[in-house]
Formats: structure tokens, C-alpha cells, sequence
């Protein structure tokens, strides 16, 4: 626990660092850019090529850096102690909040061109991604079966071998589903950050986002239904063309003595496998893997002995290790306070607190409401075979759609029938979030085991007993992993959904994601910082607090 | 025999850290792995012989003592052994052949020379038509002769074997294990010594030169012989049976024969109330065996496991819990129910109980521990972690879980206390349904 809030210390010191340092620059914003986004939808498959790559670019380094910290993670205490705990904080802090500040920030590296734009970018989308790889990553090569471990020891593989012919192979199913998932919450902040306002100016990219946002600032019906139809076919391509390949592909690294399931299918990948070329880049491939193991020697080897002893010269730099570390928190965080509290000392804190446990109540009325109406469906979807083969894809397509995209539409809703944004930002924030719920559940209720069900046939259980003993107890674990990640995409939401601007149309609600969302709009770092960082801590303590017990309530009594 | 040895074993402890300090695994054990023998290493589980196993391999070190190989001491994986593993070990999206290369792969070894060896390698264990074949399309047995064939091309001078047939059925077992035989007696077989580690007798006495026998809590050698049949060996063979006996002889001698130091340990355990460690059966098991054991009479230990096809980590456990609820004598490798063994095994289920009952009373420390305690305790119930961390003073984590599992369900069974899981709670009996 000390740990755990002396990790979530860090992560704030860091965020505020890049904060320091961005005001310390003062660099001169550079004057808005947004008239060159086009108006002509025939320009949009162009956009929607400059959005894949930007998606693609930030996907590749996801994974590139979850190889490399997953993979150390596992390998060194330290980097652990240090790495799980603050890829649980990264995780909650909410990436769109940290927007402005990102953009900012490159926009000063990369001076008077658009580079800097699309760095925030592709950063931006980065960061919705990489941490949870990264832990899935992290989580295969530590459950790792200790035979690989020996096998791998005793035969001395080099750590290059070790690293490509285990540790990567034996993570891969788990990277495939995961960057899959990561994917589909990154539409949003893809379209998010191509058309951003910080101080006043307004930035954008050519993308689909941006060229929604131009619409619906412009109140364009027409261009709306345009790009929302093309993230459409975007979503449904990389579905086709990237996903369904890899995951069928990736089967061949199931570690199962016998092959059971259904098994994933894929024509593009059976095309691809029937293709020539593959084969012929094999044997190049093959050479290049050689000559790649026999001169990669200096990275090491894992002829290593399973339990090194802790000497007491390591337990020396040990605690030097802590003392520097305590330091330097202690220092960071009086010096976050000091910047954040901006004179007024704790009384600055009693807003966005506030206004954090506003949307506090509107992520658990979204989940709740989610739960209410999604379960049952769901289980009932998930025991029909047909059903759930149509509705799958169907809801992976919804979990992906950015729905900031539909807020236009919801918001004339509301404007027509005076609703007050306080409640119109519950169904907002649900838009997006029930997907997960339902996607999870369904998964759940398909991997009930058909004797079970038969078994409640034949003692002839129906009505709500069938559901209170048997149909909502077997989902019960699947059905927290949708709710965990429904719960994070609300809070995430709420900064795009509190408020929400359509043509000239700007309705608020009170809560922390319109404190940020302002915060950013006015150029007002102390702000932002401030907001992310309350958002954050109610994050993580909702998680620890609620879904936490919930996943030991899930492991220990209805894991089927 | 009068060279020097390949691998010697130096009077090596092991202990793993625990939250409530060291655990003890293996307890002084010397051993040399001789230049042309195969070596086995029996016991029961618990007795560390997989630690054993690895301190030769090089995969773990011991906490004090060493190990040497041809002179050096072992600080690290020991290039002069491979290992054949219990469940195979193979990489599954590796084909046969990438998977018995890799160890070559990592000695940096040229592709085709690779290719060269694995092949005959492949050739000589019998696998032709699977080299491309992937792990999951293959059978235990054949998964296992690529655990061989991976193991048996790098040349090692000891081949290190963990439990190789436990994971397979009885008849691929039986099968692999006179191939194994037959490799080790050609004069293809390029590597010295092999020292497989196991749990079944009828195996050690077929494979073996020598037998060590392990001992149990913590693990140490209890005695370590010849075994001077000709080869083929036939189980039939009075020769083959004399060996089986004085090994269920050696596993039998109760612990205070063995060892003083060892009894006045126990006798420290009885006083803080725990008493001896509980033997991991079931109630059933108990039950089911004492049903056979009164059909039986008073049998070898050594023919009973034959006719009921069970081995040693199968049988002992029940043996040792009828003898701890003074249901069975045990003596000199034979096994008989006494008085109140028969009474127990021809009783009808409520009655069985009640027998049960009593003798976990009367002879079960734990049990009987935890019944007083409950009584005391102002609400009649405990959290189960309370009589955790006193087991965990006395075993490792894992071995005290286990102990209490075993007390409760015996517990349960005699109707001395239920449990309720969820809440980690023990509680007596509610006097209405008592």
C-alpha cells in the first residue's frame, strides 16, 4: 500500500515535471490551424489513411515498448517492484486530460511545422495503449511455466534466444488480444487529438477526427454522417485485414498439451498462407535470424542460477536506493502541492474534489445502468451459438466507435427536449462505456459448460432461480473484467462528454472532466494538472476499493 | 568405479525462505554420480529429490555445501548435464526439429551441422516422419522421446532425468522405458551416466545400477545401494523382488528407528500441538483402503502396491494415516489393520464415522488442537489463517496449506467442525443438528 502511494507520487511528480518544464520554456503557441482541414468529403479516404497512420505508428511503439519493459519487468526485481505498480497508476490517469499540455510540449520540439502536432498525437494514442500491453507482457513471461525457465537455463540459451524463442512466443496470444482491445478504446483518443483547442487557438491534423470536429463545429450534418460511416469501414478493415489474421495466427503459440476450442478462422490469413512469397522471405528471414543469434552473444545469457543470494552489500545499495527514493518523492510532492494549491493551501483542493465525486456518481449510475440493461441480454446472446455469432462482431464494432462522433446528434436531443447536461452527460459517458459490459458478458455466458445448463434443464430450474443461481453467478467473472474497463472508459469520457459543443451550442456539466476540459481550453496548465491529478486518485481508489474485491470475490467463489 | 566421479553431491543443504523463516528441503546429503552408472533417486514426495536433482543440474544452488562436476564447482547451469523433464518441457510453436535444436542453437552451433545432428539424433530415438511435425499433434510418448532426443544432442556427460514417465500412461511408460534401456545399452549412446529421479519403485530397481532412497522432512539420504541383477531384469525374478522389498523396508522404518535427533524434534512439535505432519489422504481414500486391507489381512507393502497398481506418492499416505489413527500397524515393510482398523473398515457409514471420530481425537494432534481452541474461543469460531500461521512455524506455505486442508477435511468428516470457506471461518457444530 506505502508502495502502491509512493508509485502514484511518482507518476504525478513526472506528470508535473513535464508541466514545470513546458511553462519554464514559455514558448509562444503557434496561431491556429484548423481552416486547413478540408470541408469536401471526397478528401476524407485521404484522412482516413493519415489517421491509420497515425494508429499504426503509435500501435508499433506500443508494443515495442511493452517487449522491452514487460519483458524487464519480469526479469528484475527492481524494475518490477517499480514498473507493476505504476503501470496500474498510468493506466487511470486520464490521457485526454494530459492533452493540451502534450501538444504543447511538441509543438515546441518540432517548431514551426506540423510534426509537433502529430507527435502529440500518436502520443497521445500511445499512451491509451501501451500500458496494458505492457502488462500483459509482463504477466506471461512471469507465469511462465518453470520448466521453460530451466530448460531454458540449462541449455544456456543466450538472453537473445531466451528473449525471441520464449518469452515473446509464449506472450503473443495475450499481446494479439490485448493490443486488439487496446485498439478499440484508441479510436476515441485518435479522433480526439486530431482537432484540439489550448489557449485559445484551435489545432488540427488531417484526419477523420478532425474532419468530424470541423463539422460539427460547423453543425454539417451531412459531413457528420460522412465520417462517421467512414470510421466505419476504418473499424471494420482493421478488423478483416489486421485483427481476425493475427488472432487465428497467433493460435499456434496456444501452450495446451491438446488442442481443444473452436478454432479461429481467418480467409486473409489462409490467403497469405497460400501465397508463394511468404516462403521465400522465410529463407531470407531464417538467415537473418542466424546471423542475428550468433552476434547478439553480448547481450547475455540465462546460464544463470534460479536463486541468487542476497548479499549484504545488495541489501546496502538497497536501502541507499530507498533513501534517494524517499528524497526525492518527499521533495516532488511538496513541490506538486505548492504548485497546485497556487497560494490557497488545502482549500484548493475542496473543487475539483468535489466536482470528482460528481462524476464519481455518474460513472457508477453508467455502470449500473449498463449492468441493468446489458446482462441479461447478453446472457441470453451468449447461450444462443447464432446469436452471438452475429452480435459479437456487431458490439466490437460499437466498443470501438468513437463516440464523440454521435455526441452532435444527443445533443440536439437534449437541447430540443431540455435536458439538463447533468444528466445528459450520464448517457453521453454511456455511449461508450456499456459496449464493454456487454462484449464481456457475452463472452462469459458462451464459456458456461454445456452440462451445466443441461444440468439446470433437467432439474427443470427456471424463472429468476435460473438466473440468480446459475445464468448470473457464471458470468460473474467476465462480467468485473467489463465492468473494470467500462469504468475506466467513463471516467476517461467524461472529459470529451461534461462538455460538449455542437455549432454554437455549448452545454456543461459539473464535474472533473468539464473542470479540465476548461482548464485546457483556457491554456490553464495548474489547472489540468490539478484535475488529472484528482481524476487519477479517484480512479485508482474506486478500482482498489470496488473492483478489486470484486475480481477476489470473482476468483474465489465463481470461477467456473 | 576407481575413477574419479563425474558429478559429486558435498554434504548440501536447502532451504527456502518462507515468511516465517527458512524451510529446510534437503537436510546434509553427499552423493556421486559415478563415470557409466545409472543412477536413481526414490522417494516419496517431500523428500526433495527434484531439489536434489537441480543442485546437479546446476539450476539452483544449495544454501551450504557444493557441488562439483570433474573438479569445478557448480555455480551456474552444469554444461555437463541436459535435463529430460516431467511434462516434456517443449516449446509449442516449435516443430520437433527447431525444438531438439535449440540447444545447439544456443552453443552457436552452424545450421547445417545442426541439422546433421539433430537428425541422427531424431534417427536414434525413433522419430523420423515428425521433424516437422508441432508438439501438439504428437502423444505423450512422443513428445517425451523429443524431451530425449533435445536432451540427448548436446552430449552431455550426465543425462538428468526428472520423473520422465510420471506425465505418460502406464503402457507408453512401460514402453518408453524398455527403449530406454535398449538406448542406453547401444553403442550409440555417447553419454556417460544417467541419474533419473522417480517415485516408483518397480522403475528404479528395472533401470538402475544404484538406488539412493531419500527420506522425507527434510529431505536426506536413508540409504543408497547396488543393485547387482543381470540385465534384461524380469520382474518375476526372486532377485527383482528382494530389491523391492528392502526398498518399501527402508521407506517404512518409522522415524524415531531412523533418527534420535529427528524424534525429539517430533517430540517438540507434540508439545506446542501440532504433533506429527498429517499425511495427505482422504477420507475416502482412508476409508476405501481400510475396506481392501481388511480383505487382505497383513500384507507386504511391496504386494499390495503391486495388485492395486499403486505408487509409492498413491499408497504411503494412506498407509501412514491409518497408522496414525492407530488403525494399522506397519513394521518391516508389511502393513495390518489393528482391532480397531477392522472395526472401522466393516462398519456402516454412520458408525464408520464415529470410529473416525474417536481415533482423530485421540491420535490426531491438529485435530484435536483445533477442537479445543474452537471450544474456548467466546464465539465458537476461528478464522482458518489463525491455525495457518501456527502451521507455518513448523512447514513451508504451500505444506501448511495442505495440512490444514487435510485437517478439515477430516474434521468435516468426523463432524467435529464445519468450515465455510468464504469467510475463512471454523466453527463447531450447531448443537441441533449435532
Amino acid at each position: 500500500m506505502l508502495a502502491d502511494i509512493a508509485i502514484a507520487a511518482a507518476v504525478f511528480i513526472v506528470l508535473f515535471a513535464v508541466v514545470a518544464l513546458i511553462d519554464s520554456a514559455d514558448v509562444p503557441l503557434p496561431p491556429s490551424n484548423d481552416a486547413k482541414i478540408s470541408d469536401n468529403p471526397a478528401s476524407l479516404p485521404y484522412y482516413a489513411v493519415r489517421s491509420m497512420l497515425r494508429m499504426m505508428i503509435a500501435l508499433g511503439l506500443a508494443y515495442a515498448f511493452a517487449l522491452i519493459f514487460g519483458f524487464w519487468a519480469a526479469r528484475n526485481r527492481k524494475a518490477e517492484q517499480l514498473m507493476v505498480p505504476a503501470l496500474d497508476i498510468l493506466q487511470s490517469v486520464p490521457v485526454l486530460g494530459f492533452l493540451s499540455i502534450t501538444v504543447t510540449g511538441f509543438l515546441a520540439l518540432f517548431p514551426g511545422s506540423e510534426l509537433g502536432l502529430e507527435a502529440a498525437s500518436i502520443f497521445a494514442i500511445f499512451t491509451a495503449m501501451a500500458w496494458n500491453i505492457t502488462f500483459s507482457m509482463y504477466a506471461s513471461s512471469r507465469s511462465m511455466s518453470s520448466e521453460f525457465d530451466e530448460m531454458s537455463r540449462l541449455f544456456r540459451l543466450t538472453g537473445w534466444l531466451r528473449f525471441w524463442r520464449l518469452d515473446v512466443p509464449n506472450a503473443t496470444i495475450g499481446l494479439v488480444w490485448n493490443g486488439m482491445m487496446s485498439m478499440a478504446g484508441a479510436w476515441f483518443f485518435l479522433t480526439a487529438s486530431e482537432d484540439i483547442s489550448v489557449d485559445g487557438n484551435n489545432y488540427a491534423i488531417p484526419g477523420v477526427g478532425a474532419f468530424a470536429g470541423e463539422a460539427i463545429d460547423d453543425g454539417n450534418w451531412t459531413n457528420i454522417s460522412w465520417a462517421i460511416l467512414t470510421m466505419i469501414i476504418m473499424i471494420v478493415l482493421t478488423n478483416v485485414l489486421l485483427w481476425r489474421p493475427l488472432v487465428a495466427w497467433s493460435e499456434k503459440f496456444r501452450n495446451e498439451q491438446s488442442s481443444t476450442g473452436t478454432p479461429q478462422k481467418s480467409f486473409v490469413l489462409t490467403l497469405i498462407r497460400r501465397a508463394r512469397w511468404p516462403a521465400r522471405l522465410g529463407a531470407v528471414r531464417r538467415r537473418i535470424a542466424d546471423w542475428l543469434v550468433r552476434h547478439t552473444g553480448f547481450l547475455g545469457s540465462d546460464a544463470r542460477p534460479v536463486d541468487r543470494v542476497v548479499t549484504k552489500r545488495g541489501r546496502v545499495w538497497d536501502v541507499i536506493f530507498w533513501i534517494v527514493v524517499t528524497v526525492f518523492l518527499v521533495a516532488g510532492v511538496a513541490n506538486l502541492y505548492v504548485y497546485v494549491s497556487d497560494g490557497q493551501g488545502p482549500t484548493a483542493f475542496v473543487e475539483p474534489i468535489w466536482l470528482a465525486f460528481l462524476t464519481m456518481l455518474r460513472v457508477v449510475v453508467v455502470i449500473v445502468l449498463s449492468t441493468l440493461i446489458w446482462v441479461p441480454v447478453a446472457i441470453k446472446i451468449g447461450m444462443s451459438p447464432r446469436a452471438a455469432k452475429i452480435a459479437q462482431p456487431i458490439v466490437q464494432i460499437c466498443a470501438s466507435f468513437p463516440v464523440n462522433f454521435l455526441y452532435p446528434i444527443v445533443v440536439t436531443v437534449f437541447v430540443a427536449w431540455d435536458i439538463s447536461m447533468n444528466w445528459g452527460a450520464i448517457l453521453l459517458m454511456m455511449l461508450g462505456a456499456q459496449w464493454y459490459i456487454l462484449f464481456n458478458t457475452i463472452a462469459g455466458a458462451q464459456a458456461i459448460p454445456t452440462d451445466l445448463r443441461e444440468a439446470m434443464q433437467d432439474m427443470r430450474i427456471g424463472g429468476w432461480m435460473w438466473w440468480r443461481k446459475f445464468a448470473l453467478p457464471a458470468v460473474f467473472g467476465t462480467y468485473v473484467t467489463g465492468g473494470v474497463t467500462a469504468a475506466g472508459g467513463a471516467w476517461n469520457a467524461s472529459i470529451v462528454a461534461e462538455k460538449v459543443s455542437f455549432g454554437t451550442t455549448i452545454l456543461v456539466a459539473a464535474g472533473i472532466g468539464s473542470y479540465i476540459a476548461e482548464a485546457t481550453i483556457e491554456g490553464n496548465n495548474r489547472q489540468v494538472l490539478l484535475g488529472v491529478v484528482v481524476m487519477s486518485i479517484f480512479v485508482v481508489a474506486f478500482n482498489r476499493i470496488f473492483w478489486r474485491r470484486m475480481y477476489a470475490l470473482a476468483e474465489r467463489k465463481y470461477s467456473l | 568405479m576407481r575413477d574419479a566421479p563425474l558429478i559429486s553431491v558435498n554434504n548440501i543443504t536447502k532451504e527456502f525462505p518462507t515468511p516465517e523463516g527458512p524451510h529446510l528441503v534437503l537436510d546434509g546429503v553427499s552423493i556421486e554420480v559415478r563415470d557409466g552408472e545409472v543412477l536413481a533417486l526414490l522417494g516419496k514426495s517431500g523428500s526433495g529429490k527434484s531439489t536434489l536433482l537441480r543442485a546437479i543440474a546446476g539450476l539452483s544452488l544449495p544454501t551450504s555445501g557444493d557441488v562439483t562436476a570433474s573438479g569445478n564447482r557448480v555455480v551456474g547451469p552444469n554444461p555437463s548435464t541436459a535435463m529430460v523433464f516431467q511434462t516434456f518441457a517443449l516449446l509449442p510453436w516449435l516443430t520437433v526439429q527447431e525444438n531438439i535444436e535449440i540447444g545447439l542453437e544456443a552453443q552457436g552451433v552452424a545450421r547445417d551441422e545442426r541439422e546433421k545432428r539433430a537428425r541422427s539424433a531424431i534417427d536414434v530415438i525413433g522419430l523420423d516422419g515428425f521433424e516437422d511435425a508441432y508438439p501438439r499433434e504428437l502423444s505423450g510418448g512422443m513428445r517425451q522421446r523429443v524431451g530425449f532426443a533435445r536432451a540427448l544432442v548436446t552430449e552431455p556427460d550426465v543425462l538428468l532425468m526428472d520423473e520422465p514417465f510420471s506425465a505418460l500412461d502406464v503402457l507408453t511408460a512401460e514402453n518408453l522405458r524398455s527403449e530406454l534401456i535398449e538406448l542406453i545399452s547401444s553403442d550409440q549412446f555417447v553419454i556417460k551416466s544417467v541419474v533419473i529421479v522417480t517415485h516408483n519403485i518397480e522403475e528404479a530397481v528395472t533401470l538402475a545400477d544404484r538406488i539412493a532412497v531419500l527420506g522425507s522432512n527434510p529431505g536426506r539420504i536413508k540409504a543408497s545401494f547396488d543393485v547387482n541383477i543381470a540385465r534384461p531384469r524380469l520382474r518375476t525374478s526372486p532377485q527383482f523382488q528382494f530389491y523391492i522389498d528392502r526398498v518399501y523396508k527402508i521407506l517404512t522404518q518409522s522415524p524415531t528407528e531412523e533418527d534420535a535427533a529427528l524424534a525429539a524434534r517430533s517430540e517438540s512439535e507434540h508439545q506446542n500441538g501440532l504433533g506429527h505432519a498429517l499425511p495427505m489422504a482422504t477420507t475416502d481414500g482412508i476409508a476405501g483402503f481400510a475396506d481392501i486391507m481388511l480383505a487382505e489381512g497383513d500384507r507386504s507393502i511391496a504386494h499390495l502396491a503391486d495388485d492395486l497398481n499403486l505408487e509409492v506418492d498413491d499408497i504411503f499416505p494412506l498407509i501412514e494415516a491409518l497408522a496414525l489413527l492407530a488403525f494399522a500397524d506397519v513394521a518391516d515393510g508389511r502393513v495390518a489393520l489393528t482391532d480397531a482398523g477392522g472395526e472401522f473398515a466393516a462398519a456402516t457409514l454412520q458408525s464408520a464415522k464415529e470410529l473416525f471420530r474417536s481415533a482423530a481425537l485421540a491420535n490426531v494432534a491438529l485435530i484435536s488442537m483445533i477442537l479445543t481452541s474452537l471450544e474456548r474461543s467466546p464465539k465458537r469460531s476461528m478464522r482458518g489463517g489463525y491455525f495457518l500461521d501456527l502451521l507455518r512455524h513448523h512447514y513451508g506455505t504451500k505444506e501448511s496449506e495442505g495440512q490444514l486442508d487435510t485437517a478439515i477435511d477430516w474434521g468435516r468428516y468426523a463432524e467435529l467442525f464445519e468450515y465455510d470457506d468464504n469467510r475463512d471461518e471454523l466453527t463447531l457444530p450447531k448443537p441441533d443438528l449435532a
